[in-house]
């Protein structure tokens, strides 16, 4: 690699931090106003044009707070939980393939730069690893602040993960084993027509690794590390400050990448329908290098707009469906989406051997035709007698 | 007895599998949710847009005029006695000659002061006044202070002025419509 294809690609690298913890802090705003409006509310509108500046005005109050630690906490482990919550958030997206690719020529010779941190031929394990290790953001602050509650909200976090990784895990092994790739711009670059988007092709899959990306960002319905009701703050009640703010901050950037990883693996990512006649369209017009630089931006803003809807739906559910009770949580993860995610494996495994791609339908028809016989042959509701005054 | 017309029969009977697959009920949700999304917010502005409280509502003081314009109140003190909060106070001064266009009785409150810090605005004042002498305006409220000094108001922010009376009359119109400054004199 060259200079000056490193120089692009730092660029590229920075702008992608950059973005990132943009669209973090605007996601502060975004469920605040989101929530609001959900709620028949307005939302904040005070500081700035339609609030705008809240999300300054949130990071200036976290920043002037009185930083404490309490005196029978483990110290360094204290101020390491915060730091590796935010370093591992940060860390994933760099793998994410943001868009196609940046040509251009410069001393006679032609480059042509993935709009990407790295291009690995591993990315979804990296991811997974990345991911897996964010748990230990929240175990070790909870486990340093030498607080039940904190405890408690730690453990929680770290069994619901570990849990849910393995549903997200063999929810996936299904896309790997049609793509027969672990590199997400491969994984992409699988979906270009519209339908074979995974989405068509793994149903079952994707409601089942949308579920369990709720619960690795820790998000309601599956917020039970953090829930107020019980466990006053989770994992970080005995934190304040900017070192709280980093990890509401590692949240909002762990739903950023959950939902470019949901858009990449199940919407084909920088892909939209009729992309090749656009892209050789621009190319005809433009010329070869402008025409695709305006075609990859086209792709960006594609993908980044698939992001924001996923953003939007992570917030969309968290003011409709309320938490779920522990134990709950655990039989949904052990009971159904491990054994729901292995039968889709099959399905599909059955279905690349004899070439057809739409298998995992068969396992959403039979639900579905379950479902209605079962409402079907249900008595009617009967009631119950109540108190009568 | 039936208290509202939205109660509905809860029933324990075992779910069938559709209802233990979740799903719909998750997507009905979630059409719930969005449809407030999209709602008009019944939110008002409330700095920017201020909203007619009514004609009963109770705000200013005012110590009203006659038609002639000779202040009402005589110093009787019967709404210093009234006020639960201990805020009103007078100084009573007898009616010289030549000031009968001033003072309508031969009696009247030298000094009148409310402590605004101490007013709960019940209008306790206002029932007890025998000569209807003082009001608590419907469109003003009293405003925010910084200063303890601007507490106490005398008589030079109580008593009605002969150029903007004040009038009590409700507005049906007003109050269908959150109007712009709604609580001054225009709108009402």
């Amino acid at each position: 690699m060259d200079l000056t294809v490193l120089l692009v690609k730092g660029g590229i690298i920075l702008a992608i931090f950059g973005i990132s913890l943009l669209i973090a802090t605007y996601s502060t705003y975004a469920e605040r106003k989101v929530a609001a409006f959900l709620q028949d509310r307005l939302g904040p509108n005070r500081a700035g044009p339609w609030g705008l500046l809240q999300p300054i005005a949130d990071a200036g109050k976290l920043f002037f707070k009185e930083d404490f630690i309490p005196s029978q906490a483990s110290k360094s482990l204290f101020i390491l939980g915060p730091c590796l919550a935010m370093l591992t958030a940060l860390m994933s997206s760099a793998v994410i393939p943001f868009g196609d690719s940046i040509r251009f020529v410069w001393d006679k010779v032609n480059y042509e730069v993935n709009v990407q941190g790295i291009e690995i031929n591993i990315g979804v394990l990296y991811i997974f690893g990345v991911v897996s290790l964010g748990v230990y953001g929240v175990m070790v602050g909870g486990w340093a602040s030498n607080n039940k509650f904190s405890l408690l909200g730690a453990i929680r976090a770290a069994s619901q993960n570990i849990s849910y990784e393995i549903a997200l895990g063999l929810s996936l092994i299904a896309i790997l084993m049609m793509s027969g790739s672990l590199s997400l711009r491969a994984i992409i670059d699988e979906q270009a027509s519209f339908f074979e988007w995974n989405i068509f092709t793994q149903p079952l899959g994707f409601v089942i690794f949308l579920t369990c990306s709720f619960a690795e960002c820790n998000r309601t319905p599956f917020d039970l590390p953090e829930c107020e009701t019980e466990l006053v703050g989770g994992y970080h009640t005995e934190y304040s400050s900017m070192k709280l703010g980093l990890y509401l901050f590692s949240e909002y950037i762990n739903m950023f990448v959950s939902s470019a990883f949901v858009s990449a693996l199940y919407f084909g990512g920088f892909h939209y329908p009729f992309i090749n006649e656009v892209n050789a369209a621009l190319e005809k017009s433009m010329g070869a290098i402008a025409g695709h630089n305006v075609a990859t931006v086209i792709g960006i803003a594609v993908f980044f707009s698939k992001i924001f809807f996923f953003i939007f739906f992570f917030m969309w559910v968290r003011w409709t469906l309320p938490r779920f009770r522990y134990d709950q949580l655990m039989n949904l993860g052990w009971k159904t989406f491990i054994p729901l995610a292995i039968l889709n494996v099959v399905i599909t495994g059955a279905g690349l051997l004899y070439n057809f791609k739409y298998a995992t339908w068969l396992i959403a028809i039979v639900m579905i035709v379950l479902a209605v016989m079962s409402t079907a042959r249900a008595p009617k509701r009967e009631a119950i007698p109540q108190r009568t005054v | 007895m039936q208290l509202t017309t939205r109660s509905k029969q809860v029933s324990n009977k075992e779910m069938t599998l559709a209802e233990k697959m979740y799903l719909p009920a998750v997507i009905s949700g979630l059409a719930i949710t969005i449809s407030h999304f999209f709602r008009k917010k019944p939110t008002i502005q409330y700095p920017e847009v201020k909203r007619y409280l009514g004609p009963i509502y109770r705000g200013h003081h005012i110590l009203k005029r006659d038609e002639q314009g000779r202040e009402r109140c005589t110093a009787c003190g019967l709404c210093a006695v009234a006020c639960p909060a201990e805020a009103i106070s007078m100084v009573a001064a007898e009616r010289k000659k030549g000031e009968e266009n001033l003072y309508r009785e031969e009696k009247y409150a030298a000094v009148y002061e409310i402590n605004m810090l101490r007013c709960i605005f019940c209008g306790l004042c206002e029932e007890a006044c025998p000569k209807q002498a003082v009001y608590l305006r419907h469109d003003l409220m009293v405003p925010v202070f910084l200063e303890r000094d601007e507490v106490i108001y005398g008589k030079d922010r109580l008593v009605e002025n002969m150029d903007d009376r004040y009038i009590r009359v409700a507005n049906p119109e007003v109050n269908a419509t959150p109007t712009e400054p709604s609580l001054t004199r225009a709108a009402t």
